[in-house]
């Protein structure tokens, strides 16, 4: 048997019958409807409460990254913009400390740049140029005196503006840096220009020294999306980031983006105040999600467990419960059956009775008028002792006396359908029922051997649910063989207390399969043919009303054997005896 | 003297038959289709043995067995009856029947339970003859009482 067959409960296959309430007896229908109904009350509640927890958490988890994003990027921001600013400031105070004339000094402007480079890192060079756009003086590692800015585009945004701060460049050092330049009115009209380098060696550091772990990145952008300091992913300085620049915004502000891979990024940025500058700080959702993932991988297992846990039990009590009423309703039927059946018998016997004894009075008459012709010959001697007539009334009176028997049997059997438990000779009892059979069996020209053995006391039992027992055992025995069959009664003692009645036929036997389920209600194999299979079913029951026990072997073609084994002495159950004692 | 016999029954071809045949076999047969009537003619007559079919119209075979007893308690009974009426035959044993019979039933059996019958009243008869002789013999003055 397969697993599928076994888990597959027993109503599973029952075939709704017809009638008007045919829709309460279709136990898959009830089963469906219990587990979906079942199902959908349990797992929806369930998977709603988690779908909410699942969605809560996430947006938890995700406020709570920009939240830190935010804060890194504009604790960053501000440190770079303080960077810069201190530099600008000190430049600034550089050219109101100083006159002009003290700036075009080489020597003095060299002894501030010394002194600028020990207050603060990355003062590369100082450069004073004048209103015309041509460098004065400069000290530093280069020679740039007396280079013409005026045509360049920060010197005349310094002259509107009064600072300006470069984008980073390679320029003549070929070394990332970036100038800072401060215009100074003179008190005559005119004005300079202080300009210092400074190297963004110091920016590089600051930002790689964020603790972004994993495949975090933070580097700095001009406005127009080209490098400004190295990155980790993105590509050395100068060149441009893949990312959309994010608009401008006075505050730190997250937003999520894709790499050029499709891998899911959130960017924080920051534009850093009068500077050219964007900070922006990028990192893998997916790593700052871990701990989201995990605890996502609990709530799906705990989720899916579940969910397998309730159906389970769902599909287990709702079978269950099913089943127990498919076996009710099966019980149902059975008894309904039974007493239907048992009401034939019940009315067939008493029609039988009726039948019986109503023909009784006229074979009555029969017999007298057929006795006296034959008196009114050996008594009178009136008439001519014919031996032809006497032999005509004698052949009368014996037919007479043969109906009689017929009768008699007849009332008998109905007779004995209600009396409960007298005493039986189990001989008289077998040749009964055989006599009911008697004239099919010749017929049909089968043998019926019938061997009891002697010395069988007399059963106290019921007499007519063992005629019954007996009239259906040789019914299906005859059903079951072809013409000239052989049909084999055996009686003897089997115990101190019981007897044995074996019933064997020579026809066609049961196959194996079905040997199991014979004793089972409207189990038929001759269902086409009229069978109701209650036949045995009934049979069963009566064996154990008996008390006695009821088994069966058959092969295929060789022919069946039932074997009942009854008490001597059926024992009736006290409720019982008491109440007939009562009647 | 011969026996005087009552044959009850509501089949009247059968009690035609039945008392043509008792009375070749020399007895005195008078026949009634009734329980009323069967009563009646007890109460007239001084029957030996009555043939009583349990079942009749009208007055039923038990109760006018019944009847018969509380009139004449000597008067023997025999009950014809079906088959399944064995317990009302074994009810009229009980009440005083002398036995039964299945109908049908040979000749020969009615005949030889009608002769017990008539053995059987004619002893006790008898018997109770020889009680009132005695009775009388012992205080003849008892005789006038009758």
């Amino acid at each position: 048997m397969s697993i599928s067959a076994k888990l597959k409960p027993a109503f599973w296959d029952y075939q709704e019958g017809t009638g008007p309430f045919k829709h309460l007896f279709n136990f898959r229908r009830i089963w469906k409807l219990t587990v979906a109904l079942t199902g959908v009350v349990t797992l929806m509640p369930l998977t709603f409460m988690a779908f909410i927890d699942y969605s809560v958490t996430r947006n938890a988890i995700k406020s709570e990254n920009v939240l830190r994003m935010a804060r890194v990027v504009s604790n960053t921001s501000s440190a770079i913009s303080f960077f810069l600013g201190e530099r600008k400031s000190a430049v600034d105070f550089i050219t109101h400390e100083n006159a002009f004339e003290d700036l075009k000094d080489p020597l003095r402007l060299a002894a501030i740049l010394k002194n600028l480079q020990k207050a603060f890192s990355g003062f590369q060079d100082l450069g004073v140029i004048d209103s015309s756009g041509r460098q004065r003086t400069y000290v530093g590692p280069y020679e740039l005196e007396n280079i013409d800015y005026s045509n360049q585009a920060w010197f005349r945004e310094v002259l509107g503006r009064g600072v300006y701060i470069s984008d980073v460049f390679l320029g003549f050092r070929r070394v990332p840096h970036l100038v800072i330049v401060v215009k100074h009115d003179l008190p005559d009209g005119s004005f300079y220009l202080l300009r210092a380098t400074i190297d963004t060696g110091q920016f590089s550091k600051l930002l790689s020294g964020l603790e972004l772990g994993g495949h975090g990145d933070a580097f700095l952008v001009n406005r127009n999306g080209v490098l400004q300091t190295p990155s980790r992913f993105f590509g050395n300085v100068f060149k441009k980031i893949h990312l959309t620049l994010p608009e401008y915004s006075p505050n730190a502000q997250v937003f999520e983006d894709q790499s050029i891979k499709g891998v899911p990024l959130t960017v924080g940025y920051a534009y850093i105040a009068n500077t050219p500058f964007i900070l922006i700080i990028v990192k893998h959702t997916d790593e700052l999600m871990k701990h989201w993932y995990q605890t996502r991988k609990k709530l799906l297992w705990f989720l899916l467990v579940s969910m397998a846990t309730i159906l389970l039990v769902i599909l287990g009590v709702a079978s269950y419960l099913v089943n127990k009423i498919y076996v009710a309703d099966e019980r149902r039927v059975m008894a309904l059956h039974q007493v239907e059946y048992t009401n034939k018998l019940a009315s067939i016997g008493r029609l039988a009775a009726g039948v019986a004894h109503e023909i009784n009075n006229p074979l009555a008459i029969i017999n007298e008028k057929a006795g006296l012709i034959r008196d009114i010959f050996t008594f009178k001697k009136e008439e001519v002792s014919d031996e032809k007539l006497i032999g005509l009334v004698d052949s009368i009176l014996s037919s007479v006396e043969r109906c009689g028997t017929i009768t008699k049997r007849l009332l008998g059997f109905a007779r004995h359908m209600d009396v409960s438990i007298q005493p039986i000779d189990l001989k008289e009892v077998i040749d009964e029922v055989l006599g009911f059979l008697g004239k099919e069996a010749e017929y049909r020209s089968i043998t019926v051997d019938v061997e009891v053995a002697d010395g069988i006391p007399k059963l106290r039992s019921d007499r007519g649910k063992l005629q019954q027992i007996l009239l259906n055992l040789v019914n299906n025995a005859f059903q079951a063989m072809a013409d000239g069959g052989h049909l084999r009664i055996k009686a003897y003692r089997y115990s101190a207390d019981s007897v044995l009645i074996k019933v064997s036929d020579d026809g066609c036997g049961i196959p194996e399969s079905d040997l199991k389920r014979i004793f089972e209600p409207f189990f038929s194999t001759k269902k086409k043919k009229g069978g109701t299979g209650l036949g045995l079913s009934i049979t069963y029951g009566l064996v154990k009303k008996l008390g006695g026990k009821i088994n069966v072997q058959s092969a295929v073609g060789k022919g069946t054997t039932f074997t009942i084994i009854l008490p001597l002495k059926l024992q009736q159950k006290r409720g019982l005896a008491h109440a007939s004692s009562v009647s | 003297m011969k026996p005087r016999i009552l044959i009850v029954d509501d089949e009247q071809e059968f009690v035609d038959s039945l008392s043509e045949r008792l009375a070749i076999r020399d007895f005195d047969v008078t026949t009634s289709s009734s329980g009323e009537d069967a009563l009646e003619k007890v109460k007239k007559y001084n029957f030996d043995v009555i043939i009583l079919d349990v079942k009749m119209p009208g007055m039923s075979g038990i109760e006018t067995l019944r009847e018969i007893k509380r009139i004449k308690p000597l008067t023997e009974v025999i009950m014809f009856t079906g088959h399944a009426e064995v317990e009302t035959a074994i009810e009229g044993m009980k009440l005083g029947a002398l036995d039964y019979l299945l109908k049908p039933c040979k000749t020969e059996d009615l005949v030889s339970k009608i002769n017990m019958g008539y053995d059987r009243k004619a002893k006790q008869e008898e018997r109770i003859r020889q009680a009132k002789a005695s009775e009388i013999m012992s205080s003849p003055m008892s005789a006038l009482k009758e």
